[in-house]
């Protein structure tokens, strides 16, 4: 069985960041596996600008973020298999893959990097009545036939969810020549970036239409049209309230969820809340020597964010080749409690003697929040109360815990990240 | 004397901005909570400028479409211009980054290039 330090499983921006994050920690043997028939991952198909602002300094569009990173990595020389599936990972870190060369094969890994991404939330996920007629996709697939595959999906369009890639193509399917009519959201904030919702819809006059949902599809071999009507606080169908629109294609930007199914077979404890991984503040799982970042993770909002996150997962996979992660610690794991607010936090466990300097905790909140602070408790006291204007569900918020701060607290057995009102 | 109503985009904040104009010149902007919004209203209402990013057909190569930009920003009301401009338009592979597909799009002045490699299939 042919063997590595560092396998690395995913070729998106998160599996290039961890990559080239683990060679220059001093990695040489290091393999990234990739599905598709080319590394970059989604940015292959994002193909509007915004990426980058963060790390770059610039606004760069998808492909042009994704090739910076690819070229770190071919000029850093690290090894990758395209076209490649991986089927399964064991708690002894043998990977099983394959693909049209080598058939199926084995592979030891010494640490493993899960950089896998998501997937959509699908239509049967979401229990819409009618026929299942064709013309109905994720805003994902469509996103990646118009960009990639040079074709249109539809003419006459309506989209339901106000995730990021629904309101990215709305403005894509128009620059095309299509119609995009209505786009109805379930809740009653959207689930996207308000840049998105003022350059994708707004600017385009295409309305969105907040607490409403598909009632009915129209059409037996073709979508023929979408009966929408809004939704009350239990959001469940207002009778009398349903609106018809013709239309020959439904999109569907309904929630993005970690691509974990592999995980699974490692005994890798997930969060539920997530669908990602639990992971410490080195972004190791509970399997010793498996790491996860990115969007297998949990959902981000922005690349940026990713590439941050899997350079450090990259990094605590070479140190752990390289036997640098503390076992026997003399400070106990601490659980992030996440309350009041905040629906989960990455990473939810910390070590304090395992801290690598500072530690990012990101986190989402779940629901519209104006005027509220964002504290942190290290057991009873606060050490941190910063007031934000706002906070929505569809933007990824984030704190730093710092190494010494906690290292001074005697005993410290919880932290807690809430939010306060003002 | 008009007054426009826009959005901020600042931030998740998302002030509701309102513009007061007279003959073309911004004569106040309320609504926003900072300084950002003050200068995107500004800007938004005397001179909204926006990136187009959009696809035109590679022949022979690994990917059937290339994606690609406007160089720099161009004036908003040109938009569609510069949509129809890139219908039908079609590149031989390979592709580079930053390549030149279209010199002076729709009259802007500003270059269509690729943001994405293509290879030869």
């Amino acid at each position: 069985m042919k063997a590595y330090d560092v396998i690395i499983i995913g070729g998106g921006p998160a599996g290039l960041a961890a990559a080239a994050a683990a060679r220059k920690n001093g990695i040489e043997s290091i393999l990234i596996l990739e599905r598709d028939r080319e590394l970059g991952g989604i940015l292959n198909q994002c193909i509007h600008n915004g990426f980058g602002l963060h790390t770059f300094k610039e606004e760069l569009t998808g492909p042009e973020y994704a090739r910076r990173f690819i070229e770190q990595v071919e000029e850093l020389g690290i090894e990758y298999k395209l076209n490649t599936m991986v089927m399964d990972i064991s708690a002894e870190k043998v990977i099983t893959a394959m693909n049209r060369e080598e058939g199926m094969f084995e592979l030891q890994a010494k640490a493993v990097v899960l950089a896998m991404g998501c997937r959509e939330r699908s239509k049967g996920a979401l229990n819409i009545p009618g026929y299942r007629p064709a013309g109905i996709y994720s805003a994902g697939t469509a996103q990646r036939l118009v960009n990639i595959e040079g074709f249109m999906p539809g003419r006459e369009v309506v989209i339901l969810g106000s995730g990021d890639i629904g309101l990215i193509m709305a403005r894509r399917m128009t620059f095309e020549g299509a119609n995009v009519k209505v786009v109805a959201e379930l809740m009653p904030y959207s689930g996207g970036l308000k840049r998105n919702i003022v350059q994708c819809l707004n600017d385009y006059d295409i309305p969105l239409k907040l607490s409403h949902t598909v009632v009915d599809i129209k059409g037996k071999e073709r979508v023929e049209g979408i009966t929408i009507a809004e939704v009350g606080p239990d959001r469940r169908p207002v009778p009398g309230t349903e609106e018809y629109y013709p239309c020959d294609t439904l999109l569907l930007s309904c929630g993005l969820i970690p691509e974990n199914d592999i995980s699974r077979g490692a005994g890798i404890e997930m969060s539920p809340i997530t669908s990602g991984a639990v992971v410490n503040e080195s972004l190791e799982t509970n399997v010793e020597g498996i790491f996860a970042c990115g969007n297998v993770l949990h959902v981000h909002d922005l690349v940026d964010f990713v590439s941050e996150e899997a350079a450090m997962a990259g990094k605590s996979a070479a140190d752990y080749v390289l036997g640098k992660i503390k076992r026997d610690t003399a400070s106990p794991d601490v659980k992030i409690v996440a309350t009041d607010g905040v629906r989960y936090t990455v990473p939810s466990v910390i070590n304090v003697d395992r801290m690598d300097g500072n530690s990012i905790v990101r986190f989402r909140v779940g629901d519209v929040y104006k005027d509220h602070y964002i504290s942190v408790y290290l057991n009873d006291e606060r050490v941190l109360h910063r007031r934000k204007q706002v906070m929505a569900p569809g933007e990824m918020e984030n704190v730093v815990l710092k190494k010494d701060q906690l290292a001074a607290v005697d005993g410290l057995n919880t932290i807690t990240v809430k939010l306060e009102e003002a | 004397m008009e007054t426009r109503n826009l959005i901020c985009i600042g931030c998740p904040m998302g002030c509701p901005l309102t513009v007061t104009m007279e003959n073309g010149e911004v004569k106040d902007v309320t609504g926003n909570t900072c300084k950002r919004g003050d200068d995107y209203a500004r800007k938004e209402v005397t001179n909204p400028t926006r990136i187009v990013t959009s696809s035109v057909i590679v022949e022979g190569g690994t990917i059937a479409a290339v994606s690609v930009k406007t160089k720099s920003d161009i004036p908003k009301e040109k938009i569609f211009d510069v949509c129809k401009a890139l219908k039908g338009v079609s590149v031989p592979a390979p592709v580079k980054i930053g390549d030149v597909i279209i010199s002076d799009v729709a009259g802007t002045g500003v270059e269509i290039v690729a943001t994405k490699q293509v290879e030869k299939a």
